[in-house]
């Protein structure tokens, strides 16, 4: 049996949790600079990516502070390893195409506002002036996500066979979320945070009536991979991810850029 | 510039329209869309409007090669912020040449059937990471020396998409030689990589004014029409004279053993570029220009479905919006 988590070992995990989400996550939606449909949705996808790297700084940054080992959100960001990264399984998953972006970032920023949300009222100063901060990108986020799988489901006969086959393919990645462990029990019990768990109700209710209007239909399965937000079980997507983030950090140690 | 050689039309108009149009740019006043216009003008127009938006839409790939490797966070913001200002030039100034007749998809087509072409300078490659300083200081550097000027052009949406893009590429210069002097006073090794940015870089940022037209007849109709504001020397040479000493401030050599100090001329001397190598270039045979083209359509055609899925959904809610009234 391990130790069991002191406050502060929880609140570093949760805060690499919110980190490694938005880090991985804009760096996958920054790989489409230059090749997206359409030249407004290369501004959209930049921007979108722009806020994600932003919003990384802040919570790595506090993460390295509260961890005290004098570690900035660079160094957190860029030397570490797979299984110490943090983020849901949802947000490594290839692109692919642009169905499955943008359903990835719906599945995402819906969470993604309920939580902030609640983090806003949080009892810790620092963690709701991130999300008082943050909410209001992820508020133009999901409004643009949710427009777009709304725009392409009832669009073309093809298109919503593209955004079908997107929400098929991401939905066992969805419940990962709102599993509930020892570190959201401490954060739940210490009013940082709250538990995962109870944020399902709210956002089943939210992403059932996007999907409805775009006319898709949610797979009838509760089947859940997990295994990210604990490190556990990554993807083999995370693996490459890292090394083309991490390279020049990694080949030319100490240096600055 | 992000717009080269371009040829201007000659004009076929009636003298006495032509001579009040003249006249009219001659006192300084701006061209509007519903104005009347000579055919040359327009079409002379549609060419380097529609040339400069490509070469801000194919130059995002260059630097899109960098943003998933950008070495810290802050770099990797910085760079994102860039790309998407660029795409923003592209909108802007798709916007300013659809005023003169012509539609954004229509522009596209030809750019990806080569019909019309992008700045000779982004057929080239983004090698190292200092190659994203050098492009913000030098490529962005060169294309303001040209672009400055054209915000007092004749054609008002030109002019007033060249006042917001240039406020924004000087922004892009700046950081770009922030990023660099990083590179130059940082380790051997970074050094070594603004050392040889410089290098592979001089040159094309120097063609980019393009070959000297002193003796160029289109030059001077573009002139008269305010759509040219300066020569492609005094330009080139202007640049010379502004980033030479920047090099030395970096404490990098001199890319060219050409460059000296002319007393008498009051500028620097410099080698010219080798032009055989820039022909090729705008003839397609530049390092990358099969690959940024093969982007570029690969984009267009993998995104088909988008566009038309978000069309089908917007005509379908206009009918149901008007089913209900």
């Amino acid at each position: 049996m391990a130790a069991p988590l002191t406050d502060n070992e929880a609140l570093f995990q949760f805060l690499l949790r919110m980190g490694d989400n938005t880090l991985i996550l804009g760096h996958r939606v920054s790989e489409w600079c230059g090749h997206s449909p359409v030249l407004e949705e290369d501004i959209a996808l930049a921007n979108t990516a722009l806020d994600l790297i932003g919003q990384t700084q802040m919570w790595l940054g506090l993460a390295g502070e509260v961890q005290g080992e004098e570690k900035s959100a660079d160094d957190l960001a860029f030397l570490r390893d797979v299984w110490d990264f943090r983020n849901v399984l949802l947000v490594e998953v290839p692109n692919e195409d642009f169905g499955r972006t943008l359903m990835r970032q719906f599945l995402f920023d819906a969470w993604h506002s309920i939580q902030l949300g609640h983090l806003m009222k949080s009892s810790d100063e620092r963690v709701a002036a991130i999300a008082a901060k943050t909410s209001k990108e992820v508020a133009y986020h999901l409004e643009r996500s949710a427009d777009t799988v709304v725009g392409l489901g009832d669009g073309t006969e093809e298109s919503h066979g593209y955004m079908q086959a997107a929400l098929d393919y991401l939905w066992p990645y969805v419940g990962e979320m709102f599993v509930s462990d020892e570190v959201d029990a401490a954060m739940a019990k210490a009013g940082i945070a709250p538990d995962p768990a109870s944020l399902r109700a709210d956002y089943d209710a939210l992403i059932g009536r996007v999907l409805a209007e775009a006319t898709l239909n949610i797979p009838d399965s509760g089947f859940a991979h997990k295994g990210g937000r604990n490190g556990k079980m990554h993807t083999e997507h995370l693996g490459h991810l890292l090394t083309q983030m991490q390279w020049l950090q990694r080949a030319y140690p100490g240096a600055s850029w | 510039m992000y717009a080269q050689m371009v040829q201007s039309e000659a004009s076929t108009d009636d003298p006495e329209k032509l001579a009040a149009f003249q006249a009219r740019i001659d006192a300084g006043e701006k061209i509007e869309p519903k104005d009347w216009m000579p055919a040359g003008y327009r079409k002379t127009l549609i060419r380097q409007i529609g040339q400069h938006a490509h070469s801000e839409i194919v130059g995002q790939l260059p630097e899109g090669n960098w943003i998933t490797r950008a070495p810290t966070l802050e770099r990797k913001a910085i760079l994102l912020a860039k790309v998407q200002d660029e795409a923003g030039h592209g909108l802007y100034l798709y916007c300013a040449a659809e005023t003169l007749g012509v539609s954004r998809d229509e522009l596209t087509e030809m750019l990806l059937d080569g019909r019309m072409k992008y700045s000779s300078i982004f057929n080239y490659p983004t090698l190292n990471w200092a190659d994203m300083g050098a492009v913000g200081w030098l490529v962005d550097g060169a294309a303001i020396m040209n672009q400055v000027p054209l915000q007092r052009t004749s054609f008002g949406p030109y002019s007033r998409a060249m006042i917001r893009v240039c406020k924004e590429e000087s922004f892009h210069a700046r950081q770009g030689f922030d990023a660099i002097r990083k590179m130059a006073t940082g380790t051997p090794a970074q050094k070594k990589m603004a050392q040889d940015a410089v290098n592979r870089l001089w040159f094309p940022a120097l063609m980019m004014f393009g070959p000297s037209d002193a003796d160029s007849v289109h030059s001077t109709q573009s002139m008269a029409w305010k759509i040219k504001m300066n020569t492609n020397d005094e330009l080139r040479q202007k640049f010379v004279d502004q980033t030479v000493p920047q090099i030395e401030f970096l404490g990098l050599d001199l890319p060219d053993e050409g460059i000296t100090w002319n007393e008498e001329r009051g500028h620097y001397d410099y080698s010219d570029p080798d032009w055989s190598e820039f022909f090729d270039v705008i003839k397609g045979n530049g390092p990358c220009n099969t690959d940024r083209l093969a982007a570029r359509n690969k984009a267009w055609k993998d995104g088909e479905w988008v566009r038309d899925g978000l069309l089908a959904h917007a005509r379908k809610k206009a009918a149901r919006k008007h089913a209900a009234e």
